[in-house]
């Protein structure tokens, strides 16, 4: 692979080879010296059109771990519309040589435009409602941590599926290690249609026999946008409870992106038990992240 | 100058004739053998009468970045245009007189395809207050419109029809009801929902040309026969649908379609590449053959570019914040040549009617055919396939999404009135 921009035309077979990989990362985490020389001499650019604390720190100790240089930018979209543009900061930092750029924007296809102004590579960061490969892959990775294998496996989102990128990229990547995926949300917030992925209003539906459980983030704004009549009405009937994950399979796992919020998507109890790999979601985060930069930048000389 | 055009195939909205030799005396068409100063050769070659755009973006006044008047009505001639209607979303925009006048003055100076005059149907196109369209038409405008605004009062636009009516000029309508279209940036359907991007829907369309071809039925009640409605751009199954039934009642309505429409469809957004975000946006496979079915029996009256060109910093900006809009002129012909024509059987009459009587009919200019004594505004098309080069467009909006596709049907000559506007040969 050149660049991660979405899952469009992977194999399974490279999903696999880039979890090997991120399993010897996780032993280099692992060490009381956690750094290699892998990426030495490479420089990774952190470029943030729409910030994200966590998505940003997780990437830049990914790199550092791998003793790559790494420089940051961030630019409130805000500041775009003022006439600066994507592509003239991207050759600034192509100027200054920069190797491997992660890119976030609030818009989907700014990856996939980088990709025709740059030589480096590309590494969607997360682009509008459209993608976000790394975080797919962190949770694909903590599942089969927890499961085994995906294989026959049902997983279910539940949240705005209509905004979030998170559920569009689980819902092409998971598929192809085998999964079923369902989406349960309002139905304001579904979408008419997604491949591969059953879409349905009924959590019980949804959860049901389910082997994992995602909850996704809810942004204020869907209120006030009049998508959602109330708060209380979204947590009635869309909470992952304690209650309502009976219906899954017993040992059915809960993820979430994060950042949550407590007693709205999840049950705060529930988030705080053992069943919740949110935790988990964050070291993999890591490590992964390490295995897709190793694989862009010395799998791509190779 | 007098020109022989030699050994030509003539080809008008009746159908094709010749070949022939065709000469052009003091700006009229002849037939009859006389001295000339120059002899062009039109073996395998096509002459057409000049084509009329109804909607292109000229963007000047204000913003000339884009295009102004010399490189769009170059970029015009190029495509074998002779008349172009320029439309009125400048800044400001022509919304009074002495804009209009201001406007065609310019357009005559240049003496490149004639400039044509659309005006706003409300000021500022704010879409709350009709504007005088007595003067403007006094002052040269052809039609009214408050293109790349939408029309959400009906009350408004129903005065503007009556009163439009009164004074002859069509009323041009950017068919998409706000409020359904939100913030779309494409067709909305399974693919936008794949690609997260927020759609546009096909109803946002037939709304509101149900809309209003009820306003219109209403105008013609109070204003007793006059008005006239024109639908731009029409991009979906359902809009064809209704114009069609509007038309089988008689009601005083035509359409155009567009060449993206025509030839490309939302799939083209895989790419995610801001250069397909239009207004309407590139709609289905199952849109696009409605529209050609629609070329084909007559509801839709004519091609139109809505040529839009921006330049290719704000393009190469995200896909929800690059500008809507296609540059068009100089592709436009080639590319329906080869598509429609060769590709998939069009009657050539039909096509170049849709260039021609078609757009002329819009505007209630009389057909322009090849006769003795007709005005010389031609087009001579070649046949030979040529790669569509976005670096070598007239138009300062360089980008295109047939940039490397190979068309026949180039307009190699192109003459106003007998004067040579534009040539290769
Ligand atoms: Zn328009």
């Amino acid at each position: 692979m050149r660049h991660l921009l979405d899952f469009q035309g992977w194999s399974r077979k490279e999903v696999e080879d880039l979890f090997e990989t991120a399993r010897l990362m996780q032993e280099v985490l692992a060490r009381p010296v956690k750094k290699v020389p892998a990426l030495q001499g490479f420089t990774v650019a952190t470029v943030f059109f729409e910030p994200s604390t966590r998505t940003r720190i997780s990437f830049e100790l990914a790199a550092r771990r791998m003793s790559a240089d790494v420089v940051s930018f961030s630019a409130a979209s805000s500041s775009l519309e003022k006439g600066e543009s994507y592509k003239d900061t991207l050759l600034t930092l192509e100027a200054m040589g920069v190797d491997a750029y992660v890119i976030r924007a609030d818009a989907a296809g700014v990856p996939h435009q980088a990709t025709r102004w740059v030589r480096g590579a590309v590494i969607n960061g997360g682009d509008g409602r459209r993608a976000h490969p790394t975080q797919a892959l962190l949770d694909a990775f903590t599942l089969l941590e927890a499961l085994g294998s995906l294989e026959g496996r049902k997983i279910a989102i539940v949240g705005d599926i209509l905004h979030s990128r998170v559920a569009r990229s689980n819902a092409e990547l998971l598929p192809l290690l085998g999964a079923e995926v369902w989406c349960a949300g309002p139905p304001t917030l579904l979408p008419e249609r997604l491949p591969n992925v059953r879409l349905t209003p009924d959590l019980e539906e949804a959860l049901k026999e389910a082997d994992a459980v995602m909850a996704l983030r809810l942004q204020k704004e869907r209120m006030a946008a009049g998508l959602l009549p109330s708060l209380p009405e979204y947590v009635a009937l869309y909470q992952i409870t304690e209650e309502r994950l009976r219906k899954a399979k017993p040992h059915a796992v809960l993820l979430h992106p994060g950042p949550m919020n407590r007693d709205v998507e999840v049950e705060g109890t529930l988030a705080d038990s053992e069943r919740s790999l949110v935790n988990r979601q964050v070291q993999n985060g890591v490590a992964v992240r390490m295995a897709v930069l190793y694989h862009l930048l010395v799998g791509r000389k190779a | 100058m007098r020109l022989l055009i030699r050994n030509v195939r003539l080809l008008d909205a009746r159908g094709e004739r010749g070949p022939g030799d065709v000469y052009v005396v003091e700006g009229r068409i002849s037939f009859t053998p006389a001295p000339v100063d120059e002899v062009v050769e039109g073996e395998g070659r096509y002459l057409v009468p000049g084509f009329l755009d109804l909607h292109a973006h000229l963007r000047e006044p204000g913003q000339e970045a884009k295009e102004d008047l010399a490189s769009g009505l170059l970029a015009a001639a190029k495509g074998g245009y002779t008349d172009v209607v320029s439309m009125p979303n400048t800044l400001p925009p022509v919304d009074a007189p002495e804009a209009v006048a201001a406007l065609r003055e310019r357009g005559r100076a240049l003496g490149l395809a004639r400039l044509h005059v659309a005006a706003a149907l409300t000021l500022g196109q704010e879409g709350k207050r009709i504007t005088e369209a007595a003067l403007l038409k006094a002052a040269g405008a052809v039609l009214l419109t408050d293109d790349g605004r939408t029309n959400e009062d009906a009350g408004v636009l129903a005065l503007g029809l009556v009163q439009a009516g009164a004074w002859g000029l069509p009323v041009a309508v950017h068919a998409e009801d706000a409020s359904l279209r939100g913030n779309g940036v494409m067709n909305q359907g399974a693919l936008s929902e794949e690609l997260g991007l927020p759609g546009n829907p096909p109803e946002a369309e037939s709304a509101r040309i149900a809309r209003d071809l009820e306003v219109l039925r209403y105008a013609l009640r109070q204003a007793k026969g006059r008005p006239r409605l024109h639908v731009q751009h029409l991009s979906t199954r359902r809009g064809v649908e209704l114009l069609r039934e509007a038309k089988r009642a008689g009601l005083p309505v035509t359409a155009e379609a567009t060449p993206h429409h025509l030839t490309l469809t939302e799939e083209r957004l895989r790419s995610l590449d801001p250069l397909y975000k239009v207004a309407p946006p590139l709609r289905t496979e199952e849109d696009r053959e409605a529209l050609l079915e629609g070329l084909l029996d007559g509801t839709v009256d004519a091609v139109a570019t809505d040529h839009a060109p921006h330049t290719q910093a704000e393009k190469e900006m995200d896909l929800l914040r690059a500008p809507f809009g296609i540059p068009s002129l100089e592709v436009a012909f080639p590319l329906l040549y080869t598509e429609l024509y060769v590709k998939r059987g069009l009657p050539l009459a039909r096509l170049v009617e849709l260039f021609t009587d078609g757009p002329r009919r819009v505007l209630g200019l009389p057909p322009l055919h090849l006769e003795e004594g007709a005005e010389a505004s031609l087009a001579l098309i070649d046949p030979a396939p040529k790669r569509v080069e976005p670096s070598r467009f007239a138009s300062k909006a360089r980008y295109s999404p047939w940039a490397g596709w190979v068309l026949e049907g180039w307009p190699v000559l192109t003459l106003v009135e007998g004067r040579v506007v534009h040539r290769v040969v």
